[in-house]
């Protein structure tokens, strides 16, 4: 455990390079904001500047490019949860919580925080608050996940 | 088309980028919010890595336009409403549920077996419903 960490750390760290490398291609580039519930939440309800085929093309590459790497990944999974009841109630919570509050990790957090945006700030705070209550509460508590 | 050219590219390495991090596994990310727990500071390094070169794109953009015309995205007014507060609340706590947020729920699709899929639908159904809620909450609480 102990010698997986600093592998792990260093994977973070490059893979979040890449992540920020994105962003900034589509933020230079096309002039948009990299933020995912916009980007697939747009597609819903038809919202926000970008067009049907800049969204589609986006969200493309993010399915893709993971699929790509599976060969070299060997057994990637997920490690969600089976239980349908939890996985219903926390992509209901995902999809009206990141509309209502006009962005997720990705538009609040990454290009939010990186603009010292105080509405990215304050929504990271609030949603990492939350969710560490949420694991506290359900996990330690209550013992569902 | 350079601009789809560009999307995908973008797309590509965001998806990229949480595939290696390991922010496409939901214990890494449950990990990370547990605290109480065996705590896992990967993300913060996620995070951290992702802002660097953002940062450096945003002072890119001064006395700049976007390569394909266009503006670039105005600052957002520094307006702090019930909206983003009760918004973020209800995103932590899908995302403390189930270790799955908008962007690794579409990278990790390919691998993710059925969870992934019912997630996704569930998503997409509370995209949908968002507005009416969003409408809801103005009525009630009209002083944002």
């Amino acid at each position: 455990m102990l010698q997986s960490i600093p592998s792990d750390w260093f994977w973070g760290l490059a893979g979040g390079l890449l992540i920020g490398l994105g962003g900034a291609v589509y933020l230079l580039g096309n002039g948009r904001i990299m933020g995912a519930s916009g980007i697939i939440g747009g597609l819903v309800d038809g919202t926000g500047r970008s067009t049907w085929a800049e969204r589609l093309t986006f969200l493309a590459g993010v399915f893709l490019m993971p699929a790509l790497l599976l060969p070299l990944r060997d057994g990637a999974t997920t490690n969600a949860t089976s239980n349908v009841a939890v996985l219903v109630a926390a992509g209901l919570c995902v999809g009206i919580g990141t509309r209502i509050a006009n962005g997720c990790t990705s538009g609040h957090g990454v290009c939010g925080i990186s603009r010292l945006s105080l509405r990215g700030i304050v929504a990271t705070v609030f949603y990492i608050m939350a969710g560490g209550l949420t694991v506290v509460l359900f996990r330690h508590i209550l013992g569902v996940i | 088309m350079q601009r789809l050219i560009l999307a995908l590219i973008a797309g590509g390495l965001f998806g990229t980028g949480l595939s290696i991090s390991g922010m496409t596994d939901t214990t890494k990310v449950q990990g990370w919010l547990d605290v109480f727990g065996n705590w896992d500071p990967t993300l913060a390094f996620v995070m951290g890595g992702a802002i660097i070169p953002m940062a450096v794109a945003w002072l890119l953009t001064k006395g700049r336009t976007p390569l394909v015309g266009g503006s670039f995205p105005a600052p957002s007014e520094p307006k702090i409403g019930h909206n983003l507060v009760v918004g973020s609340v209800l995103f932590g706590v899908g995302w403390g549920l189930a270790g799955l947020c908008p962007g690794p729920a579409i990278a990790s699709l390919s691998f993710g077996g059925w969870q992934g899929w019912v997630f996704l639908a569930a998503m997409l159904a509370g995209m949908w419903l968002a507005p009416s809620v969003r409408a809801t909450m103005d009525r009630a609480v009209p002083a944002e």
